[in-house]
């Protein structure tokens, strides 16, 4: 287990190294122009002398490979350079923000699995039923529904017309200080939003491959020895169903990020995602690159933890090498 | 199986969702304190669409006044006439028109205690003008050839040519040169943690969620009553309507289809603040169609202004004629030009554009078509642009609309027309010189049609240089009669700023905004002269 992750981590250095890279790259070649972003509005009045300046001062005349190298070094260095959309250093960009951005995530994350698996396990006991048909036919609906849809739509409901919980933010308008009750109440929209638009992969996953398992002989003898249903649903066919779901859940992984970015921006959640959009189209390459490699980073995090976790639950998978 | 089981699998799982929510709402000042935004009468968050990328003037920001957190030597009043701030009166100016002298006010403090002096305006304006500073503004300062200190009490500005809108310029906030001289300038704490002489002092700045303010209870000019100040950043029209409507926010600036439903809302009151916002066609001069007088003349008066501002802007707005608004004291009386299809029929058969068989004109084998480009997801815009493209048509020309974004329009500017804005209330010259100057043609998006006409190139000169007002209203008429002659541009609307607030502030006013939506524009231009009503 831990020669897997020691390896896996290995590989992740390159694999690292290559998407940044990447991005600086992809970013060259994009219409965008980093000058003009600095500038915003004041740019449509800058003169072209102004602007060559700041082409020089923010050091994006280098050519590519320079600038990557530049980047890459400081950055091992413990320096990720300045962010010139945010005009800060970017591990301050990171800071404030990154964990707000994991709550909203872990929360949500935490609401698609635990509702997934639940109504997953109890749609699978009577495929057909009542229940499988209400769940099933709403989670191929929310498959098909834009998260920012049912930000909309949540806020609608709950904030205006219910008036139970806040609209955005991540404390109120008003006030000032992050206290844990206002960041909690604040929460809630925005996380059972962003989970419950995963949730229908979770619940698919689950009910298919409980349903499945449940006609497998494993499951048929323990009902045939007469052992209890719950043990007969939770110890055997959950346990062999659950395996499709845990590579799922590395794989929803990229998923997360890009539901949480609409979500933040529909709540005004001052995470990381908001930061990356801006980051992308003003072509700010420090911001950017830090944010690619945090992205990164959680993906091949997350297929590493889908990986133990199946070769937890299935002994006959085992951990690779 | 019994149902029983199920019965309790389903409240198991009902039941921690609710206790879930439940827990959440009960947490203490939790949904209770989510409508304080309305509670306290002397607090007030107000949603606006725009957020800054920095809070430092040296940066940029407020660069053109009112910045609640700074102050600059002057600033401008509800009728946009400048007063003294930092300053204690107007400049004193050398008849040559090249020395501008500031007596500055004593005893300010900046909002950490320490005093305000003449070295923090001469560091303000120099680190600006230094080539490592990244601002992108720095043109507008292009006339000082130096600043100085003369005593702790008097800054003399020394320009390069005589440049009369100059005294205009200072609006600029000044920055404490003991806290941001002694950092990065591009990147330091500073712009983020600004600190300045103003009404209000920046608490906290959540990027992308809000800046929120306290009043400066040592402020010069006396402590405001609004004594915390919030600004909500969404982006989003409809969610901030939403938010406004849940009682979240004190006010809002909404698009006029959004403010129409709080119309008929009786704890609400909607503004219409007047603008030199302008929405303008460039008709480049290097497009053979564009590029032709009696083209731009027939388009001048083919296009219905009147029937845009109504069914684009709901009536919120007036017709436009030149980058000057109509109801400004700097507008040409007599150069309106009326709607008459006719007369652009009969401008274009007298130059030779004869119709085709398709109804549209064609002169020496050139068909009368050009495309014309507008930023994509801008509505206003788009509308402007088919409305446009629509006049034309009946006159006999065939302008194609394309959407795209900067990058792509930005190449095309010097062939192909573009739905351009702009706008700049403080002096005429702001906005003339680089929309018009034929030497500013294809300098980044200044004079973006490449428009080129000496006789307005010598007013526009005239308007900068001169001290003297008559002369400047005759060089800006100039320009404007020339405009009727060679329109370079096709003008259409400039479009109200809408903006709706809770009726317990009262009345409120709003001063003449320019293009873009800065922080301060909007009724809380001056929050803190605010006296809420309990």
């Amino acid at each position: 287990m831990g020669r897997m992750a020691g390896r896996r981590a290995l590989l992740a250095v390159p694999v690292l190294a290559a998407v940044t890279f990447g991005v600086f790259a992809v970013a060259a070649a994009s219409p965008f122009d980093p000058v003009k972003a600095y500038a915003g509005t004041a740019g449509l009045t800058a003169s072209q002398e102004n602007l060559d300046q700041l082409r020089v001062n923010l050091g994006v005349d280098q050519p590519l490979v320079t600038r990557w190298w530049n980047w890459l070094t400081s950055a091992l260095s413990g320096d990720l350079g300045d962010s010139s959309v945010m005009r800060q250093p970017v591990s301050d960009v990171i800071g404030e923000r990154l964990g707000w951005s994991v709550l909203l995530a872990a929360s949500a994350f935490a609401v698609a699995v635990v509702l997934g698996t639940g109504l997953g396990v109890l749609a699978a006991r009577r495929p057909g039923g009542l229940l499988d048909r209400c769940v099933s036919s709403a989670a191929y609906t929310l498959e098909a529904a834009p998260a920012f849809w049912l930000g909309l739509l949540a806020i609608w409901f709950f904030a205006l017309k219910l008036d139970v919980l806040p609209a955005g933010g991540l404390t109120d308008a008003a006030s000032d200080t992050v206290t844990f009750g206002q960041v909690a109440t604040h929460l809630v929209l925005p996380a059972a939003v962003l989970g419950i638009s995963q949730l229908p992969w979770f619940f698919l996953y689950v009910r298919q491959g409980v349903a499945d398992a449940l006609d497998e002989d494993p499951v048929r003898g323990a009902r045939a020895r007469g052992l209890r249903e719950r043990t007969v649903l939770l110890g055997h066919a959950l346990r062999s169903g659950m395996l499709p779901m845990l590579t799922l859940i590395g794989s929803r992984v990229p998923e997360l990020i890009t539901g949480a970015l609409l979500v933040e921006t529909v709540f005004s959640w001052p995470g990381i995602a908001a930061a990356t959009v801006q980051a992308a189209t003003s072509v700010d390459f420090p911001l950017l690159a830090a944010l690619t490699v945090l992205a990164t980073a959680a993906v091949v995090l997350g297929n590493l933890l889908s990986d133990l976790l199946y070769a937890i639950a299935d002994p006959r998978v085992g951990f690779d090498g | 199986m019994t149902a029983r089981s199920i019965r309790g699998a389903v409240a198991a799982t009902l039941a921690t969702v609710l206790s879930l929510t439940a827990a959440a709402c009960s947490q203490p000042g939790g949904s209770d304190g989510s409508n304080s935004g309305s509670g306290a009468g002397d607090s007030t968050v107000v949603g606006i669409a725009y957020e800054p990328d920095s809070l430092s003037p040296l940066l940029g920001y407020g660069k053109d006044g009112n910045s609640k957190i700074f102050d600059g030597l002057l600033a401008l009043d509800g009728n946009m006439k400048l007063r003294p701030a930092l300053a204690t009166a107007l400049p004193e100016v050398s008849d040559d028109g090249l020395t501008y002298t500031y007596k500055l006010r004593r005893g300010v403090k900046f909002s950490d205690g320490k005093p305000f002096g003449a070295k923090d305006v001469v560091f303000t304006y120099r680190t600006i003008l230094d080539e490592k500073t990244n601002n992108a503004s720095r043109t507008e300062l292009d006339a000082v050839k130096s600043v100085e200190a003369t005593g702790d009490d008097t800054v003399v500005f020394t320009l390069k040519y005589p440049y009369a809108p100059f005294a205009q310029r200072t609006v600029l906030p000044i920055a404490p040169e003991h806290v941001a001289g002694r950092q990065d300038v591009n990147t330091g704490a500073f712009t983020t943690h600004p600190i300045g002489t103003g009404p209000y002092v920046l608490t906290k700045w959540s990027k992308g969620e809000k800046l929120s303010f306290k009043a400066n209870p040592d402020y010069w000019g006396g402590a405001p009553k609004v004594k915390k100040f919030t600004m909500a950043i969404i982006k989003d029209d409809d969610v901030r309507a939403t938010r406004l409507r849940s009682g979240e926010l004190d006010g809002a600036i909404l698009p006029p289809n959004l403010a129409k439903g709080f119309a008929r809302d009786s704890g609400t009151r909607t503004y219409a603040a007047t603008t030199y916002d302008y929405r303008t066609v460039t008709l480049p001069t290097h497009n053979k169609v564009a590029g032709d007088t009696a083209i731009r003349r027939a388009l001048d008066v083919a296009v219905d202004r009147q029937a845009m501002v109504d069914s684009i802007l709901n009536g919120e707005g007036r017709a436009a004629y030149g980058p000057v608004p109509t109801d400004s004291e700097w507008f040409a009386k007599g150069t309106e030009r009326t709607h008459d299809l006719d007369a652009a029929k009969k401008i274009l058969d007298d130059a030779g554009w004869k119709p085709g068989k398709d109804g549209i004109r064609a002169k020496d084998g050139v068909r009368a078509a050009f495309p014309l480009w507008y930023l994509t997801g801008d509505k206003l815009r788009q509308d402007h642009a088919l409305a446009y493209a629509s006049d034309a048509k009946k006159a006999g020309i065939d302008i194609t609309t394309e959407a795209g974004t900067w990058e792509v329009i930005e190449p095309r500017m010097e062939q192909d027309a573009v739905l351009a804005g702009g706008g700049s209330p403080a002096d005429p010259d702001f906005d003339q010189y680089t929309l018009l100057k034929s030497s500013l043609a294809g300098d980044g998006f200044n004079n973006m049609a490449w428009y080129d006409n000496k006789a307005v190139d010598q007013a526009l000169e005239a308007g900068r240089r001169s001290g003297d007002t008559a002369e400047r209203k005759a060089a800006y008429d100039t320009v404007q009669r020339e405009l009727v002659k060679n329109p370079g541009y096709t003008f259409l609307t400039h479009i109200d700023h809408l903006y709706v607030v809770k009726d317990r502030f009262g009345a409120l006013t709003t001063q003449v905004e320019p293009h873009d939506h800065g922080l301060a524009s909007g009724p809380w231009w001056n929050i803190e002269d605010w006296t809420p009503k309990k």
